[in-house]
């Protein structure tokens, strides 16, 4: 039961932005009845059917991690949270359409991520600002979650979509917006499940269908294969 | 300053709570610079007398009236149910909270005969009270908290093998976490392909087989699940552990360099003022008082805006960062308002006469013996505590 392959996906976002609900919808399907504050980290399973309806099905499971906290946090806490961004296949980025605080604290939350993973020594080599060029040719496939979609009044919306966008295109990444706390959005054959169901196939194929290690590490190591091109020409 | 310092992370939409804070804490800025020029003589003092009049007015005006109100205006709003008739609410909350102010008031000797209801002295006499408690709950849990924290010797020695061994720990659990969520999504899985399986199967033995194959797995889920719920506590306690550990880490690198030492210096003779303080009560040179209070105060508002902030980051939500703005601005009013009744019981005796004269008949006596016993008291329930926590600190390390 447990010899299914498996992959591994971070969900990051703010604070409150509803995460945890987001994960238990997509997981067992259901609302979360009782959102409380996440401590540490809440891992959960969703069983994904790959290249579903095809020959090739193959059925992995994808564990959602789902780290708690904010990117102001004492370094202490980071450290800490820094643990779990080892060997990290996939990134969800959650953040709240209400609050535009928590979109730009998304530029934060994926240097958190990504850095932490690619130095083993945890020396952070960027000076932390934010580089398109390092999304650009990130390895690892990002997904971008807007919540609380449904507390948007219906004028404000279009300028909300616009923004978010945005967001998704210097993430050069897919973006879905929707209310965690309603259970239609990730219907079956919903435009939104097939996003999602793209996403997980995305992580899948770069774990396990591209095995060139080049292209596994991350930002550090492509400065130095850079160098070292250089260097041969 | 206010939008950068405090709302790193979230808006606040209202731009009226913005400006009541901000007017909070020009006041009661102005209140210190008032005192300020009291002392160095610079402004004549009868436009000082004016000034000061005017400054107090102010302040009791927001503090008593318009913070509390819209205090329960945004918590009223918060409670979904309620929001038809918030305004009606929120009156209703604050007539409760002027009850329970002028409540406060009765067992006090405070009252004296000659002055009517809405006297400013009342009005005063009631906000001091309020304030001086917070003040000596606040100073006398940091005059035992300020020397732990800054003094070497009570960090524990703690090596980053212990912080990896615990590491391990939590990516342990969390695996273990992992492959029983799996058991169980897979069991659910397969429990509902069963379950398509056997809606094809209409009539009799259809039912006989669902009955039969269902308990088994219901049961192993349930199970299951509880084991899972007692790992994720575990995780919880192991990550807060964690972050200790790596807290406690970094403060002892913090010590060894340059500023920490500084701060450890200070700590050791803020740790000797403040026993001092404790134990004794009458000061001996009024002038050197002066100064360290002064001091003592400076540091005591820093201490308290920082511990503000960190405290709001814990429990902020994007629902009641209104609330919790405006509850900030009333314990900063009523901290200032209460540290200038209690400066007065430092400073050397030719400058009290404007502040008697203004704030008017005041049992100031009463003030100073209460924050004493306030203090006392806090102090010593703090020592308390934290020894607890010392003690219970290394036990838990010991069953690693």
């Amino acid at each position: 039961m447990a010899s299914l392959d498996r992959v591994k996906v971070l969900v990051l976002g703010d604070s409150g932005v509803g995460k945890s609900s987001l994960v238990h919808l997509v997981c067992q399907n259901q609302v979360l009845g009782n959102p409380s504050w996440t401590v540490g980290c809440s891992v959960d399973v969703r069983v994904h059917d790959y290249k579903e309806g095809t020959p090739e099905e193959k059925t992995y499971y994808i564990e959602l991690w789902d780290v708690g906290g904010s990117v102001g946090s004492a370094s202490s806490v980071k450290s800490t949270r820094a643990v779990f961004y080892n060997s990290v296949n996939g990134i969800i980025l959650v953040h709240d359409l209400t609050n535009k605080k928590s979109s730009q604290n998304l530029y934060r939350w994926s240097m958190e991520a990504l850095n932490k993973d690619s130095s083993p020594t945890g020396v952070i080599v960027s000076n932390g600002d934010y580089d398109r060029e390092q999304f650009a040719e990130n390895p690892i496939p990002l997904l971008i979650i807007g919540t609380k979609y449904d507390q948007i009044p219906e004028n404000k919306r279009s300028d909300v979509l616009t923004r978010t966008a945005f967001l998704s295109e210097d993430f050069n990444a897919e973006e879905i917006n929707l209310d965690s706390t309603n259970p239609r959005y990730f219907a079956a054959g919903s435009s939104n499940a097939v996003k999602l169901s793209r996403f997980f196939d995305k992580v899948i194929e770069k774990r396990y269908f591209t095995r060139d290690p080049s292209q596994l590490t991350g930002f550090t190591d492509r400065k130095r294969f850079n160098f070292k091109s250089l260097h041969y020409d | 300053f206010f939008m950068r310092q405090l709302f790193k992370d979230y808006e606040v939409r209202q731009y009226v709570v913005q400006v009541v804070f901000s007017i909070t804490f020009a006041f009661s800025c102005t209140m210190f610079e008032l005192i300020i020029f009291e002392i160095l003589g610079a402004l004549s003092s009868t436009s000082r007398y004016f000034h000061w009049k005017l400054n107090l007015y102010v302040i009791l005006l927001v503090l008593i009236f318009v913070v509390p109100f819209y205090i329960g205006y945004f918590v009223v709003s918060n409670i979904r149910l309620l929001q038809r008739q918030r305004l009606l609410f929120s009156c209703v909350v604050w007539f409760t909270f002027m009850y329970f102010f002028w409540k406060l008031g009765d067992p006090f000797p405070i009252l004296s005969p000659k002055h009517g209801i809405l006297s400013i002295e009342q009005l005063i006499s009631r906000v001091g009270v309020i304030g001086v408690t917070l003040m000596a709950l606040l100073s006398g849990f940091g005059a035992v908290n300020c020397p732990y924290t800054y003094m070497s010797y009570f960090l524990r020695n703690v090596t980053d093998s212990d912080i990896l061994a615990l590491e391990r720990r939590l990516l342990q659990t969390m695996d273990m976490i992992v492959s029983k969520k799996k058991r169980i999504a897979m069991t659910r899985r397969q429990m509902y392909q069963r379950g398509e399986d056997q809606n094809k199967q209409t009539g009799f033995w259809g039912m006989i087989k669902s009955v039969t194959s269902a308990p088994s797995g219901s049961e192993n889920l349930s199970l299951i699940q509880q084991e899972v719920v007692a790992l994720e506590e575990l995780s919880r306690q192991l990550f807060l552990e964690t972050v200790d550990l790596q807290a406690t880490k970094e403060r002892i690198e913090y010590s060894k360099t340059f500023q920490g030492k500084y701060f450890n210096f200070l700590g050791y003779f803020f740790s000797i003022y403040c026993v001092w303080k404790i134990f004794m009560v009458k000061f001996w040179s009024q002038h050197i008082s002066f100064i360290l209070v002064g001091i003592i105060i400076v540091t005591s508002i820093r201490g308290l805006l920082i511990t503000l902030t960190k405290f709001f980051y814990a429990i902020s939500s994007s629902k009641s960062s209104n609330v919790i703005v405006l509850v900030l601005a009333q314990i900063m009013g009523m901290y200032f308002v209460s540290s200038v009744l209690l400066m007065r019981m430092s400073m050397p005796l030719e400058y009290r006469s404007i502040v008697t004269e203004v704030l008017g008949e005041l049992q100031f006596n009463f003030y100073h013996r209460w924050f004493d016993v306030i203090f006392l008291v806090s102090a010593l329930s703090s020592i308390l505590f934290l020894y607890l926590a010392h003690k219970q600190a290394p036990e838990k390390h010991m069953t690693l």
